[in-house]
């Protein structure tokens, strides 16, 4: 609850901010220029240092985790993509995951509805609400490349085409608004029913934390701000096109005219692009580098090698001979030396006896 | 986060005893209560605990990356067995994870340092590890959230270094730090000496005469055979278990196989793997290095489920290469097992459904005709391997009455049975049976609907708790290993009437033979015509 409020009030005082900021007090380079750079250099730098830095931690152990048949004998089907035995086949299962959320795409509930017997059912919402949010976050951010570069890519203009389809159906209305792009209502849409699902169902509720509300209301906020900006002040895209130049070409200018709504806008998103690296957004790059779904189940087939395994102590087997020989030789087991033999070995050592003591097996990796 | 786990007889384990942990060398050895206030932790013990942490964010990516990326989307909050039929929220896979990560937060990263709770960063104190000890118990590391998780965060994973950085503590469970003792001392967990393990054999040897008709006489220790064959010694020592085992000596006298018993290497499983790496590492050497000893060409390892986690994930890493062994290859009928190229060693399931694949078993499957039959996966071989198929090829092949349970169940959705990595405590009976309430429930279904009475297994933990779990929610449901059913419908050369089955109960399979009296024919034909 408390994150809860954290949270919106973080993000309205964000808002406030740059209001303040450009409205009240007219840092436009502030906000133009040094702000974006800063949040930009934070976001690459940040995104790389993570990156690194987990791939500094080793795998010491291959352990995926098979969702399917493995391959053994040559007859049993091998289920490839949920349980690899080849890198082509985790490529596969990571695009499925990447591309898909094949795992969500696995979500059942279960409920006790019925009396005693648990039933499970299918429970896609999450998924859907997810894919709605990442592919339309994604599509937002390639459109948003129009303002950056010049002349505008041939398939930049496709997906924009694609994206911006309703607006054939708005014009025959004759509602004279920009082009109604699918993409940015989907992304509020999206980012809106995650927030919801993660107020209304309880167990979600209970697990979350400041940091899990701040990115959702911050990313409601962009959507929000962006919307606000396009359709209803129509802030002047072709002076925000200059700034945006200005910017990608390294000779920043800071056009006059521009609504402070479009700050605002601006604002957020390099908050959130400061913020990334620190979050768990990271996540974006941690599902590439998970062990449990980036590793082929070869296991037994491959050796794989632990950068940092050391020695460690054992009961070796002749230990375990000197401890029940006798009882062995009773019992007719085989031994490798007769109770005269190990007593003749030990007659001689006795005034040393600190020898066998500690038995470390040798190491066959260096 | 706040409310306090609070240890109450059903829902806790013994603590380790002082003993077992002097044996192999464990910190902090003492004999201490979970229910006492003060659990004697040692001076330095916030030191250890974040020195613990720091070295395992350093050694495992895993750790690293689980403890950054959970989205806390909830995905895999109702997947796990514990949290199904305790209701705690803490059982929650992703709770599970926020036990430590918050103290990750809290200790290890700016954020949470500075603002703590905001941050959800937490402070280390004495009852974090008491937590830590209650919930990380109550995890059997089955891997089953991990299947739901956009990232694959695996929790099994985190409470495997848990597990690892509160034994620093020498806060171990009892069930576990005795087995990995006796493990290291007598080569299974047990603690059967060599002659009692041999003794062990021969009465269910004495049974194979009795029941089936056939004297068996297999090798131990024996030097130059071919293979070595290993499994947990649970399946040596106590019904329905034992069944199993008498299963494996009647296959591997059926085919002729030259192999040989360990009482060295006499435990598949590996208690170890509960505790730590380290320990996992300690008591596994013993099977390549008894394998090097007796000079065997590759070895053969017997239904069990942790102990195919280790051999199949990590065995080569950590005590191989096992460049004296050679690749397997099955000498009846010539399949050479690429799959096992490396690590060179082969589950009995795809051993045997390799045989019957290649017609060299002597199958009756109407020996199990009193039986409707039902699978479980284990979650370690399902989702730490992938053996699916070849039990299911097994069972179709030796019974003629086989049903699936629903799939949610199954494969890689399958439920653990709320029993495994070392939890298989009769102290914690309350709680293994809520934990296996969801395994249970699904038998149930198959049971009341298609009339299932046989759940069977490829896990010797299943076999030791399975009977107590469906007799409290379940009655009236047995549970066998594949490898009985197998030995169940093997012909054996020279066998008796088999008038009896391995269970020494009377076969109601067996039909006497014609020219037996009159009397009993006609009623063998009446009930088959009913
Ligand atoms: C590539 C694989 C990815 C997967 C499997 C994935 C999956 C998810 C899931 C399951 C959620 C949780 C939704 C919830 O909060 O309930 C989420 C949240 C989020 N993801 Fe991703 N994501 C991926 C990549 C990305 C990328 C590339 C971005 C870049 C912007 C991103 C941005 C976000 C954001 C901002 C949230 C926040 C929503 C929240 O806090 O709940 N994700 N993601
Ligand atoms: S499914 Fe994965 S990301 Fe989602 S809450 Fe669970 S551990 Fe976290
Ligand atoms: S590994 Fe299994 S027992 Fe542990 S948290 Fe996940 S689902 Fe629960």
């Amino acid at each position: 609850m408390i994150g809860f409020l954290f949270s919106v009030v973080a993000v309205l005082v964000l808002v406030g901010i740059a209001l303040v900021g450009v409205g009240g007090l007219g840092l436009k380079v502030l906000f133009g220029v040094i702000i974006p750079y800063a949040a930009v250099l934070t976001f690459f730098a940040g995104l790389v240092y993570r990156v690194v830095d987990w791939g500094r931690s080793p795998v010491p152990f291959r352990i995926p985790t098979t969702c399917g048949q493995e391959k053994s004998l040559p007859w049993i089907k091998t289920n490839k993509v949920d349980n690899p035995c080849s890198g082509g086949m985790v490529l596969l299962r990571m695009a499925f995951e990447v591309l898909t959320f094949r795992s969500l795409f696995r979500n059942m509930k279960l409920d006790y509805r019925q009396g005693p017997t648990i039933r499970y059912s299918s429970e896609k919402f999450l998924w859907l609400f997810a894919m709605m949010f990442h592919w339309a976050f994604l599509v937002v951010i390639i459109r948003h490349a129009r303002f950056f570069t010049e002349p505008i890519a041939q398939w930049l203009q496709g997906i924009e085409h694609l994206d911006g389809f309703l607006e054939f159906n708005l014009a025959t209305f004759g509602i004279g608004l920009p082009t109604i792009q699918m993409s940015g209502l989907i992304l509020l849409g999206g980012v809106t029913l995650l927030l919801v699902r993660r107020i209304v169902v309880p167990s979600v509720r209970y697990i979350s934390l400041a940091s899990d509300w701040f990115p959702l209301f911050l990313i409601t906020f962009i959507a929000l701000t962006g919307i606000l900006a396009r359709y209803v002040i129509r802030v002047d895209v072709v002076k925000i096109k200059e700034l945006a130049m200005g910017l990608a070409t390294f000779h920043p200018v800071v056009p006059d005219g521009i609504s402070v709504w479009f700050y605002v806008h601006f604002f957020l998103v390099c908050v959130l692009f400061a913020y990334f690296p620190f979050s768990k957004l990271m996540h974006l790059g941690g599902v590439f580098l998970s062990p449990t779904r980036n590793l082929v189940n070869n296991s037994r087939a491959v050796l794989h090698v632990n950068p940092w395994s050391y020695p460690v102590k054992t009961h070796a087997y002749h230990e375990y001979e000197d401890d029940f020989r006798e009882q062995m030789i009773e019992a007719g087991l085989p031994v490798e030396k007769t109770l005269e033999e190990a007593a003749a070995e030990k007659a001689p050592a006795a005034p040393a006896p600190a020898e066998a003591d500690t038995e470390v097996t040798e190491e066959k990796e260096d | 986060m706040d409310t306090k786990p609070e240890f109450k007889p059903g829902n806790y384990l013994y603590a380790a005893k002082a003993s077992a942990l002097e044996t192999v060398g464990l910190p902090n050895p003492r004999d201490w209560n979970p229910t006492d206030d003060d659990w004697k932790l040692p001076a330095d013990w916030k030191g250890v605990v974040r020195e613990g942490i720091a070295q395992r964010l350093e050694r495992f990516r895993t750790f690293k990356l689980f403890m950054d990326i959970c989205v806390r989307c909830g995905a895999c909050a109702d997947k796990c067995h514990f949290f199904i039929g305790s209701g705690d929220p803490k059982n929650m896979p992703v709770l599970r994870a926020e036990l430590i990560r918050s103290i990750y937060r809290g200790e290890f990263k700016t954020a949470g340092k500075i603002l703590g709770r905001l941050a959800g960063g937490r402070k280390l104190t004495e009852e974090v590890i008491k937590e830590w000890f209650y919930y990380f118990f109550q995890c059997t590391e089955c891997r089953r959230c991990s299947v739901f998780c956009p990232y694959g965060i695996d929790t099994a994973e985190i409470t495997i270094i848990a597990r690892e950085i509160i034994n620093l503590l020498g806060c171990n469970i009892d069930w576990i730090a005795s087995p990995v003792a006796n493990c290291f001392m007598t080569g299974n967990h047990l603690g059967l000496k060599p002659h009692t393990f041999k003794e062990n054999a021969e009465y269910l040897l004495d049974d194979i005469e009795e029941y089936v008709g056939v004297k068996i006489e297999p090798s131990f220790n024996r030097k130059g055979a071919e293979i070595l064959f290993v499994t947990p010694s649970g399946d040596i020592f106590a019904e329905p278990g034992i069944f199993t085992f008498m299963g494996y000596l009647m296959l591997f006298e059926h085919i002729g196989l030259d192999y040989t018993w360990s009482t060295y290497a006499s435990e598949g499983g590996n208690f170890g793997f509960f505790t730590s790496h380290e320990m996992m590492k300690r008591l596994n050497a013993k099977m390549y290095a008894e394998a090097e000893r007796l000079g065997v060409k590759w070895i053969l390892g017997g239904e069990c489920g942790h102990m195919w986690r280790v051999v199949h994930q990590y065995m080569n890493t950590l005590n191989g290469p096992p460049d004296f062994l050679d690749q397997p290859v099955n000498p009846i009928t010539g399949t050479r097992f690429d799959n096992a190229a490396s690590t060179k060693m082969v589950h009995i399931s795809e051993f045997t459904a390799d045989l019957i694949k290649n017609n060299k078993l002597k199958l009756d499957p109407s020996q199990n005709d009193h039986y409707t039959v039902t699978f479980h996966d284990s979650c370690n071989t399902s989702r730490g391997m992938g053996l699916l198929e070849e039990p299911r090829y097994i069972i179709n092949n030796v019974c003629n009455n086989f049903v699936d349970m629903a799939p949610q169940t199954i494969r890689e959705n399958t439920f653990c049975c709320g029993s495994g990595s070392g939890l298989n405590a009769g102290e914690y009976l309350e709680m293994r049976l809520r934990g296996g309430l969801p395994r249970a429930n699904a038998v149930k279904r198959v049971a009341e609907d298609k009339g299932v009475n046989m759940l069977s297994c490829v896990c010797a933990i299943d076999r030791a708790v399975f009977p107590a779990l469906m007799d409290y929610w379940v009655p009236g449901t047995d549970v066998c290993g594949v490898t009985e059913l197998v030995a169940n419908a093997l012909v054996m050369e020279g066998q008796g009437e088999r008038e009896y089955n391995l269970r020494g109960e009377e076969n109601p399979s067996y039909v006497p033979p014609p020219e037996s009296e009159g009397e009993a024919e006609g009623e063998a034909g009446e009930e088959g015509e009913e």
